[in-house]
């Protein structure tokens, strides 16, 4: 069902020039030179931070002020105007700690190993739950780790995620206060899920005048020993609605050789804010990792997710699901690199897109010379459920091995108006007919979440988004 | 009278396909319609059903003196109506018995009935599954995902089963059918035959007819109804094929057509 057009493009390389910098990108880049000034000078931590953070900062910042805010002229930026984020003067994180309350947050939490609560890009230990884990194992705030184990941290933080040409992972390694470093040794097996819990109070600066609204840049950390297995679901949520705020987040894994991740991201920010988040992961010999990215909120998101399968047999799974409305916009940002023979990636993402939302997937699989028997596979399936909202979507694949398997395939659709017809031949409302053909549309990727209390949440949502979702539930 | 249709013309994409259509069916009774392709067999059991794409330009459709031509798709299930379609839509994602809960606890609210919990709703579905001899797996499928062409159309009479019509038109069920699976589903129409519900059977052939005896058999050529008659109409059809019918009916509208071109 709702495969009407079939659109198979294959994108064209634009070279992407240096292009100078629109220029109000000076202007704002100086903002966020001040910025990092003040903030290197005010934050107690600054002085007993390890030389290599200090270090990542100011190269990460200094790439920023050359590059500066992407352009839409730029090829990997082309359909994301990130100016309406660009023009805003942010604050920073306090130090003073979160007003929030443990009933505010719990909606947001489930039964998990470990709960790990941050709040307006501060680490609250009081909100967060950390419950048994396997000796060795390290799961906590990455600051705390930073004071304590900076040799653990040292070999991973930013390893993979570059801020070369990229101003948000620049940003972020400029700017971040905190987020989750998780670090499992050999063998090490955590069964029940990790819960990263991002919170935006979306409550202005004390003190603060103007008001400005507040940045955050969550930096996590996942390092999987060999053989270790793991689960972590990355939570972002905002505690007010139409809060205007902006939150950067960096994820970094390294799965070790034979390792198991699973991962999951569960974007559900305030219509109002931006969230440019980059995922960056790198696989080691027969390692398998999963990451589905859930995307219902925000109003300007952007998700890079750039996995390298460094290892020979490593197997990636990448699907997401974005539903949107309003005037949301959505990217998704993948890059898949197959750098050693015999590695399989699957990707599945699907968009439901209502109101005026628009989406935009950009695929691209990369095969390296000598990764031969690559099985790599990319489908991104867009049901349009309005005659204003628009889907991107632009597979791209670059092969220089001969002997792998790709394939890729877009498509961009309506309702099935024959299935419609059935249904409500059946009895089954109108409107409660496209509700239930929208969600089995979006069923097939909730299905594949392996966290019931994020099935589950997911579910509802749904059917609280979908009209008549209650004869929805019944029949689902 | 269960289903009165009255002078009823329709077209699809401008073009005229039933040209006044008189048909009677009362509450009990089984009226099988034949007739050949293109006859308009199929645009008649859409139109009963509300597909969009059919405007009906004249006429009346009563469902137990309700006006059906008023109501959406659904109303008309709700008021009873039910149809079998000629090619059963999949719909992958949507399952095949929790869609069915869905259906029949929106046609029970409608007639003021209780809504069927899910252990409630389960015993009567594994009753109604015996009558079509349907396998049990596909419940938990989606809506005729993968199904044969004969689950398909033993789905469908199993969804009439559980959703109970007062009116029950089956689209040229019998297409497609081995003798086996033809037996199935007239063994499942026939364990529906009540008072209560009446039959429109339309078909190309008098085979389904051996199995679904009906009451009346009415044969529609371009658009109209140009002959009833009894069960033996359906043997006469077969033996004889439809074209001598045509034939007929054409002669006569080209002869009776002749004086007014002469006129004019």
């Amino acid at each position: 069902m709702a495969t009407i057009s079939e659109t198979s493009e294959t994108s064209e390389t634009l070279t992407a020039s240096a292009t100078p910098p629109p220029f109000n990108d000076i202007e704002a880049s100086s903002v966020w030179l001040n910025d990092f000034r003040r903030f290197m000078a005010e934050r107690p931590e600054t002085a007993t931070e390890p030389s290599f953070v200090y270090s990542l900062r100011h190269e990460a910042l200094e790439s920023f002020a050359e590059i500066g805010f992407p352009s839409t002229r730029q090829e990997q930026w082309r359909a994301t105007n990130v100016a309406p984020l660009a023009r805003i003067r942010y604050r920073l994180p306090g130090h003073a700690p979160s007003s929030v309350t443990a009933a505010e947050v719990s909606p947001h939490t489930w039964e998990a190993a470990a709960t790990l609560v941050f709040v307006d890009g501060r680490f609250a230990p009081g909100l967060s739950q950390r419950g048994e884990l396997p000796a060795g194992v390290f799961a906590g705030s990455l600051a705390e780790a930073l004071a304590t184990r900076p040799e653990d941290v040292k070999p991973w933080l930013g390893s993979q995620a570059s801020y070369a040409q990229h101003a948000f992972v620049a940003l972020n390694s400029a700017f971040f206060t905190d987020g989750a470093f998780l670090w499992l040794p050999r063998g090490a097996v955590i069964e029940r899920p990790i819960h990263l819990l991002f919170l935006a109070s979306g409550a202005s600066g004390a003190g603060d005048a103007d008001e400005k609204p507040l940045a955050c840049f969550p930096r996590n950390l996942i390092v999987a020993g060999e053989s270790s297995q793991v689960r972590v679901v990355e939570t972002y949520a905002s505690l007010t609605e139409n809060a205007v705020y902006f939150t950067c987040p960096v994820t970094e894994v390294d799965a070790g050789p034979n390792s198991i991740v699973d991962h999951y991201k569960v974007q559900r920010e305030s219509h109002s804010a931006f969230h440019m988040a980059t995922f960056a992961l790198r696989q080691e010999r027969s390692s398998a990792l999963s990451s589905h990215s859930i995307s219902l909120g925000g109003g300007l998101v952007r998700n890079d997710v750039n996995a390298l399968l460094d290892g020979e047999g490593s197997d990636t799974i990448l699907n997401g699901l974005y539903m949107i409305g309003g005037r949301q916009f959505v990217d998704h940002h993948m890059r898949v690199e197959h750098a050693k023979p015999h590695c399989t990636s699957h990707e599945l993402f699907k968009g439901v897109l209502d109101g005026h939302a628009r989406s935009v997937f950009n695929g691209l699989i990369h095969v390296r010379h000598g990764a031969q028997k690559t099985d790599a596979k990319q489908s991104n399936r867009n049901l349009l459920l309005s005659k204003d909202a628009v889907a991107n979507s632009n597979p791209q694949l670059e092969i220089f091995a001969d002997d792998v398997k790709c394939t890729h395939g877009s498509t961009v659709g309506q309702l099935d108006d024959d299935a419609i017809f059935y249904l409500r031949s059946r009895g089954i409302g109108a409107e409660a007919a496209r509700s239930l053909l929208t969600y089995a549309f979006a069923s097939d990727i909730v299905e594949r979440i392996k966290v019931e209390p994020v099935r589950k949440d997911l579910e509802e949502f749904l059917f609280a988004a979908l009209p008549k979702g209650e004869v929805v539930r019944q029949a689902v | 009278m269960m289903l009165e249709i009255k002078n009823l013309h329709a077209s699809v994409e401008g073009k005229e396909i039933l040209r006044g259509i008189d048909l009677a069916v009362d509450a009990s009774e089984v009226h099988a319609i034949m007739g050949p392709n293109g006859s308009g067999k199929s645009t008649l059991a859409r139109v009963l059903a509300g597909q969009e794409a059919y405007e009906v330009t004249e006429g009346q459709i009563l469902l137990n003196g309700k006006d059906l031509l008023d109501m959406d798709p659904e109303e008309r299930a709700r008021e009873g109506a039910f149809m079998a379609f000629q090619y059963p839509v999949e719909i992958p994602g949507v399952s095949n018995t929790y869609f069915l809960k869905a259906a029949l606890n929106a046609v029970r609210k409608h007639r003021g009935q209780k809504e069927m919990d899910a252990l409630e709703f389960l015993s009567l579905v594994r009753q109604k599954m015996k009558l079509v001899q349907m396998d049990e797996s596909l419940l938990g499928r989606p809506v005729n995902e993968g199904f044969s062409g004969g689950e398909k159309k033993r789905n469908e009479i199993f969804h009439m089963a559980v959703l109970e019509p007062t009116l029950a038109v089956l689209d040229e069920t019998d297409s497609g059918l081995d003798i086996d699976a033809l037996r199935i589903v007239a063994d499942g129409v026939n364990a529906l035959r009540s008072k209560d519900r009446a039959f429109v059977v339309i078909t190309h052939y008098q085979r389904l007819l051996n199995y679904i005896v009906p009451d009346k058999v009415h044969v529609l050529v371009d658009g109209r109804i140009v002959r009833s008659g009894g069960k033996e109409l359906a043997l006469e059809l077969e033996a004889k094929g439809y074209t001598w019918i045509e034939q007929e009916v054409r002669g006569a509208a080209v002869s009776s057509a002749a004086p007014a071109t002469v006129g004019a």
